[in-house]
């Protein structure tokens, strides 16, 4: 699915890397080394002598990955053909070194930016970083469309900006849930295998949106249905919170295009189907875990963080599950009470009595309001900020995961690297000197790749800290801000309460 | 297994005003529980010549108080009277079971956060214990503040006899065999409303505390469901605290105060059980105790009538006049005695009530105030803490 990103100022370069990056996306190949973006890591092998940069296909798909062969084809390559690889280089060598001059300053985030766009927006960022570009995205207006099975939700998903990439500072378009679920298909394709941490959505439920569907409007129904907008809007926060998936050409499609093509294979593909696709990869991963020998134990500890971490979240979230179901109870319960209270206000013959008592009715007919709001504030801010931090330490599992398959590449590639060592002395040996060259040539490649994966370990091993240390950042500010915000809400409640007893105290005082 | 085994303490009554009468002064200093057995400590101070000593105290046990009050009642002479309500039976069933419920869940929570739902549990003991104590402790009362029931000879020797009560107990249940109580119950209903009132005063009471009564059993259940739910929240505030103090450092010391948000919402459950559920759950069983009141007094206002009828065919028939007109007063001198007593009765049953009902629903106001703002004060540092860190 190639699409053309929007035109910048210097485009063409641009266009070939975005090009590269929308064509390796369709590749199927597991181990693809694949660039997400505008083909982000150019800059970082210009750090490097030999500049060559594979990162495509398996040995078995015949492109010419050393950078022997390299300059000579380029120039008249398609933009957009498989030969990509050569083309961006060539391009990048000579950009590149503009890039590095331009990135020197900014040196922790100096390898993840290539394109002059990013550049000139991001620039600004990180040396001036008071000067921060507005994006506010809202997420609003569901409205179903169509009958019966066939209905569904859309949201009007608003954006307002000051970011130079998009088109206009206001704008909104509809987006349909599984419009969210394609989005997250392509960044996950994209950039999991990378290290980054890519935001989970929000899960399919198919008892929910059957109730929507079916056209029940009963509270259950609305109240998924809010539950959904809201986990959905966080969701877009996420993603434009982290820095390189705004860059990344669909997330700007997806605020932005009016219409999207429907996204199909989002039907099996969704929040959880991802994560059970990462537990069913980490379990397979941790079969492999054993045999590698960390050099730093900063991995093999956070990875521990995290899981124990994802258990208490859990143990926590069905916790605060019963908190809010037990005040659905309490609400239910005070309800009931305050009718039967008034009832017997009714029947009280003392007139003083009679109406404190009715008084008392209505304050717990108030508290009943109370508690429901209570337990709606207990369910969205904190219920559904614990539910969000489960998926995501999924999602952080898969980095480390990934870690780990880009070791076992490295590692494969040097085994059979050593293996072509030896084919290629044994044919000295046997003195073939036919076969020895095509040994020669294979030796070489395989050393390319040997460099060019242990590059890509020491990169996503960079990544993943760095993508650690950011996410440790934001949810500890998440919770912070959440949880203030519940008690919060909490206070609130409770200044109420004061108000509505203070109020029927002297009408107690007052019976005679 | 978790035994429960409680001890001394102090307890103030916590009903109306009982306890005025210098001349027979009744409280329930301690008690001792242990299994399924409450052993109350009652201590009576006297200056009545008809007590042995000027102060005492025997251990009584609930059969005891059960037997005192099946007595009264059975006493045809307090047939005018509204005999106090008796105690119901210590249950400890709650609490138990959730201490037995903690028991097999301890492996699966951490060592703070048992340690916390222990703490609830004894608080929850200690609470119906209270309440039991306090409920045992107003019957004696209410006994010892009525002109005619404080001199009952059984209630003195309720007071003083310091042997153990089983003996007449035993005795007492072969006597009377329990047969008012024995009598349907729900017959009463029929009878109170089937019975041709010949007293204004009587008929209003009559429809009065028929409806109020079933209200007010009502609004008893209504009460205790909205508790027990208020109940679940709190320990819920107990899980939350415990995990969450187990995440994450920084939050820690904020969220501490989650704790004593549990205690808050704790208290406040069992503060509002204490003034409005047992409220009602006491006058629920007082307007009973009125209600049989009526029951027997409209039994004697039948039985008149149906001397008065024997007594015209006795007429009739030549018959047995002397005797049927014998009954005939006897029932009339029976009828009125109840009436007149009874309407005493009830009057100051409404005052008593009334009074009741203003001192709890006082109370409650003023408790729930005062936690609030309690809340409101932690919740403020709570949030200050945060926002600063």
């Amino acid at each position: 699915m190639e699409r053309k990103p929007p035109p910048f100022p210097d485009s063409e370069e641009q266009e070939a890397h975005s090009e590269k990056a929308e064509e390796e996306s369709g590749d199927d190949d597991d181990d693809d080394d694949d660039d997400g973006g505008e083909d982000i890591f150019t800059g970082n092998d210009l750090f490097s002598e030999e500049g060559s940069y594979p990162g495509v296909q398996e040995p078995s798909v015949d492109n010419q990955h050393a950078s022997n062969g390299l300059r000579s084809d380029d120039d008249e390559q398609d933009l957009f053909a498989e030969a990509r690889v050569e083309l961006s280089l060539d391009r990048s060598s000579t950009k590149g070194i503009r890039e590095v001059t331009r990135s020197s300053p900014s040196a922790p985030d100096i390898s993840y930016k290539s394109s002059t766009s990013k550049m000139s927006f991001e620039k600004p960022e990180e040396e001036e970083s008071n000067d921060k570009f507005e994006l506010n995205i809202a997420v609003t207006h569901p409205e179903k469309v169509g009958d019966g099975m066939n209905a569904y939700m859309v949201y009007k998903v608003s954006t307002q900006t000051t970011l130079p990439m998009f088109k206009s500072r206001a704008f909104s378009v509809r987006r349909r849930f599984s419009d969210f679920l394609g989005l997250f298909e392509k960044l996950s394709e994209k950039h999991a295998q990378n290290g980054y941490i890519v935001p989970l959505p929000p899960e399919k439920s198919v008892v929910g949106m059957t109730k929507v569907k079916v056209g029940k409007e009963d509270t259950s129904s609305t109240e998924f249905v809010e539950k959904r907008r809201a986990a959905l809007e966080r969701y877009l926060h996420r993603v434009v919170s982290h820095q390189n998936l705004l860059q990344d050409p669909d997330v700007r499609e997806f605020l932005e295009k009016d219409e999207l093509p429907r996204a199909v294979s989002t039907q099996t593909l969704s929040g959880a189907g991802f994560l059970k696709m990462i537990n069913k990869a980490s379990d397979a991963v941790n079969k492999m875990t054993i045999k590698m020998n960390e050099s730093d134990n900063w991995f093999e500890e956070k990875l521990q963080e995290v899981e124990n971490e994802e258990q208490q979240l859990r143990k926590l979230h069905a916790v605060v599950d019963a908190l809010v179901n037990h005040r659905k109870d309490l609400c239910g319960n005070t309800a009931v009470f305050a009718k039967s209270m008034a009832m017997l206000g009714n029947s009280e013959d003392n007139t003083a009595l009679s109406r404190a008592l009715s008084q008392l009715a209505e304050v717990e007919d108030k508290m009943e309001q109370l508690h429901q709001e209570q337990a709606s504030n207990d369910f969205f801010i904190f219920a559904e900020l614990l539910a969000d931090y489960v998926r995501l330490l999924g999602g952080v599992r898969n980095c480390f995961d990934q870690r780990i398959k880009t070791w076992q590449r490295w590692q494969d590639a040097q085994s059979t690297l050593q293996k072509k060592r030896e084919v290629e002395a044994k044919l000295l040996w046997a003195n073939k000197p036919d076969k020895l060259q095509q040994a020669k040539d294979e030796i070489t490649e395989w050393e390319a790749k040997v460099t060019q994966y242990e590059r890509d370990f020491e990169r996503i091993c960079a990544t993943v800290r760095k993508e650690v240390l950011r996410f440790e950042k934001e949810k500890s500010n998440d919770f912070k801000v959440h949880i203030i915000k519940y008690l919060e809400s909490l206070l609130v409640s409770q200044q109420r309460l004061i108000k509505y007893w203070e109020a029927f105290l002297p009408e107690a005082k007052a019976i005679s | 297994m978790i035994i429960f085994v409680c001890v001394v303490f102090q307890l103030r009554s916590v009903s109306v005003d009982l306890n005025n009468d210098v001349s027979l002064l009744i409280d329930i200093p301690d008690a001792l529980c242990e299994r399924d057995k409450v052993k109350f400590t009652v201590h009576t101070k006297t200056t009545l010549s008809v007590f042995q000593k000027p102060e005492f105290s025997v251990p009584r046990q609930h059969e005891d108080f059960i037997w005192l009050h099946d007595t009264l009642v059975e006493t045809e002479e307090y047939a005018g009277l509204i005999i106090p309500p008796a105690p119901p039976k210590p249950d400890f069933e709650s609490p138990r079971e959730k201490m037995h419920k903690l028991g097999e869940g301890e492996a699966t929570m951490t060592k703070e956060e048992y340690t916390k739902m222990k703490q609830e549990l004894e608080a929850e003991y200690l609470a119906v214990f209270k309440k039991t104590v306090q409920v045992h402790e107003v019957f004696l009362q209410r006994l010892s503040s009525h002109p005619v029931l404080s001199k009952d000879r059984n209630f003195q020797i309720f007071l003083e006899y310091d042997q153990d009560l089983s003996v007449r107990r035993k005795n007492a249940k072969e006597m009377f065999g329990g047969f008012f109580k024995n009598m349907v119950k729900s017959a009463d209903e029929v009878l109170i409303s089937g019975v041709k009132e010949v007293d204004d005063f009587f008929e209003q009471e009559k429809t009065f505390l028929l409806d109020y009564s079933t209200k007010i059993k009502d609004s008893t259940t209504k009460a205790e469901r909205m508790t027990r739910a208020h109940k679940n929240v709190a320990d819920d505030y107990i899980h939350v605290a415990a995990i969450l103090n187990s995440i994450s450092a920084e939050e820690n010391t904020a969220l501490k105060n989650f704790t004593f948000l549990q205690k808050v919402e704790g208290r406040v459950a069992s503060d509002q059980e204490l003034k409005l559920t047992e409220l009602l759950r006491y006058y629920t069983r007082d307007i009973q105790a009125a209600k049989d009141l009526l029951y027997r007094r409209a039994r004697a206002l039948a039985d008149y009538e149906n001397s008065n009828k024997a007594l015209d065919k006795a007429r009739l028939k030549s018959k047995d006049v002397a005797q049927a007109e014998d009954n005939q007063r006897q029932c009339m001198q029976k009828f009125e005695k109840l009436s007149e007593s009874g309407k005493k009765e009830l009057t100051s049953f409404k005052g008593r009530r009334v009074v009741a009902f203003r001192k709890n629903l006082v109370e409650m106001a003023e408790l729930e105030i005062k936690h609030a703002k309690n809340s409101v004060s932690l919740l403020q540092g709570c949030i200050e803490t945060l926002k600063n860190c």
